[in-house]
């Protein structure tokens, strides 16, 4: 297994400061003269010793990244080299603040919760509607553009329901982070948007309160205590905590997804809204279920079915609804465009890398850098 | 050709494409049309190759004697039924088949048809088959890392309700694979059926795709 260090050259990209070294995967930033786009080139960790599940992660990232239109809520992809021989993926640096940053201020006013939530679930919804599920939604995952934006990192766990699941078969044991794992993933649901609304409301827990819903599960059986646990309402742990907020964490962490928002949209929009939210019971509770309420969850979990996933956007056959995916543009401009850029950013394409085809644009001067390096999890 | 009632010009369209260098392998209604046995097709079918029979010349016939039951270009191997043995029209509506006729290529793609109803399988990283159902125009990455079996569908002769004809496109130096659903003129192929008095079921089910 080759070493890769600043200054180590692949395919014609120079590499710079590693900015990441995480268990699938290093990232480093790339040298050279500015170009469009500042990049970054993620190498996965592969050989012996490594997990498998490391390399179709890559594939897995590779092949969502490169079928989502572009848009300012992923990193676009720029090229990529073959899995075989030159596994890595070039993509664009995100100027901005980690969501990690802003967990140490938890908790934190539920005005400007509501104002980053409502921002990750625009940004979970843009890749709903293309039928896109991150799957790994967690802190260290998101970064928020200077403008506020929310971008959606890592995507070596997601689906894309085009595409074949390279990660069916893998997942003897959930793969995932477990802190924020909706319940339908323990058991291999990998298509259902509404896993990331649940994902959602676990970061929103943790903002609200300081503390994770289901703590830090380190077994299975520990990560299966979520089917018949509830979390402690965050009014109970932090009582400024508004009714309305209250509402929205229960409702994303409610065990079956059909009892959740339906879609991110709907749950940005009570976000972005909060005086039009609906109170139910759960903006009242108090205190979570009794020790003879989680005995009767717990023997019904033994039965425990994950709500059946929607449909995707478009249904096979079915081309009438193609005008629900964003346009793209022609693949032979896109080419065009993609290859200059990278040139034009210090970097020529060699043989053995690809250039994307899809289309990029000039990312916007940003004065505002990630903070310091994602704390582990 | 041995279902529909435009043998001889759909051969000569083929022949055409052959000749500009075009893949073209044969199929089992192709074989039975030259008089081959074969136990896969039902009574309709049969009639309908019959008939077939009929209407073909020397010419057609020699084009047909002339297609091979396999073609592989270089890591592609293109087959009407299972490239574990040709010849058996067998079925590759399974993980099971898939696999067989995956494992007998050798090849990284094996594009087949023989089902009617568009399908993707391939290997997934523990050996084992998988399958996908495609969704029509989306581009599906397929890297040659792995092992892929398209079943194209068929252009008329549905099984899923939907009219459409079936193909697909692959972008081998992008390793993309796209499969298509496009609308024709079935009902004029559905009057010429019931003109040339073959058995009513071929008529319906090229306009109800069942």
């Amino acid at each position: 297994m080759p070493t890769f260090e600043p200054g180590t050259v692949i395919d014609g990209f120079r590499l710079g400061q590693m900015i990441h070294a995480g268990s699938m995967a290093s990232i480093f930033r790339l040298d050279g003269p500015a170009g469009p786009l500042p990049l970054v080139m993620k190498i996965p960790r592969l050989g012996p010793g490594e997990r498998a599940v490391n390399v179709i992660g890559f594939e897995v990232c590779r092949t969502v990244l490169g079928g989502l239109a572009q848009g300012p809520h992923h990193p676009t992809l720029v090229a990529y080299g073959d899995v075989e021989t030159t596994p890595y993926l070039v993509m664009e640096y995100i100027e901005g603040c980690r969501l990690n940053d802003w967990l140490d201020r938890a908790p934190m006013p539920a005005d400007e919760i509501a104002r980053l939530g409502s921002a990750m679930a625009i940004a979970l919804h843009d890749l709903h509607r293309q039928d896109v599920v991150h799957l790994d939604l967690k802190p260290t995952n998101v970064v928020f553009r200077p403008g506020g934006e929310a971008v959606l990192i890592d995507f070596g766990l997601a689906h894309h329901g085009h595409y074949p699941d390279l990660l069916a078969e893998e997942l003897r044991i959930p793969v995932g982070n477990w802190v924020y794992m909706a319940p339908e993933q323990i058991f291999g649901v990998r298509n259902d948007p509404r896993s990331d609304v649940y994902a959602l409301g676990g970061i929103l827990y943790e903002l609200a309160t300081g503390r994770l819903p289901f703590g830090h599960p380190q077994t299975v059986a520990e990560l299966r205590r979520r089917l018949y646990h509830d979390p402690i309402p965050p009014r109970a742990l932090v009582p400024a905590t508004p009714p309305w907020l209250q509402e929205i964490v229960l409702r994303c962490l409610e065990l079956d997804a059909r009892e959740r928002y339906s879609s991110a949209g709907e749950l940005a929009h009570a976000l972005a809204n909060p005086s039009r939210v609906e109170l139910t019971e759960r903006a009242s509770r108090k205190r979570r279920g009794g020790l003879w309420t989680v005995a009767r969850r717990r023997f019904r979990s033994r039965r425990y079915e994950p709500a059946p996933a929607p449909p995707p956007t478009r249904v096979a056959g079915s081309p009438a609804s193609a005008s629900c995916r964003p346009p793209r543009r022609s693949p032979a401009k896109a080419t065009k465009t993609a290859r200059r850029v990278a040139t034009s950013g210090g970097s020529s394409i060699c043989a053995a890398g690809r250039v994307r085809s899809s289309s990029l644009k000039s990312a916007s001067p940003s004065t505002c850098s990630s903070r310091k390096k994602p704390r582990p999890r | 050709m041995g279902y529909g009632a435009d043998p001889v010009a759909v051969l000569e369209l083929i022949e055409r494409y052959a000749a500009n260098g075009a893949v073209v392998v044969l199929g089992n209604h192709d074989a039975a049309a030259l008089g081959r046995p074969d136990d896969v097709l039902n009574r309709n079918a049969l009639a309908s190759v019959a008939w077939t029979r009929a209407q073909l010349g020397p010419r057609q016939h020699a084009f047909l004697t002339s297609l091979p039951l396999t073609v592989t270009k270089g890591n592609i191997t293109f087959v009407h039924a299972s490239a574990a043995a040709p010849e058996q029209w067998i079925y590759v509506s399974g993980l099971r088949e898939a696999g067989e006729s995956l494992r007998a290529a050798g090849a990284s793609y094996v594009f087949g048809g023989h089902v009617h109803e568009q399908k993707l399988y391939y290997v997934g990283a523990s050996g084992n088959m998988l399958e996908f159902r495609p969704m029509p125009g989306s581009p599906i990455p397929t890297a040659n890392n792995r092992q892929w079996l398209a079943i194209v569908g068929s252009a008329g002769q549905p099984r899923d309700g939907n009219n459409a004809a079936c193909y697909a496109l692959f972008d081998a130096g992008r390793e993309r694979l796209t499969f298509y659903r496009v609308p024709y003129d079935h009902a004029a192929a559905a009057r010429k059926i019931r003109t040339a008095g073959l058995p009513e079921r071929l008529a319906l089910r090229i306009e109800r795709g069942v």
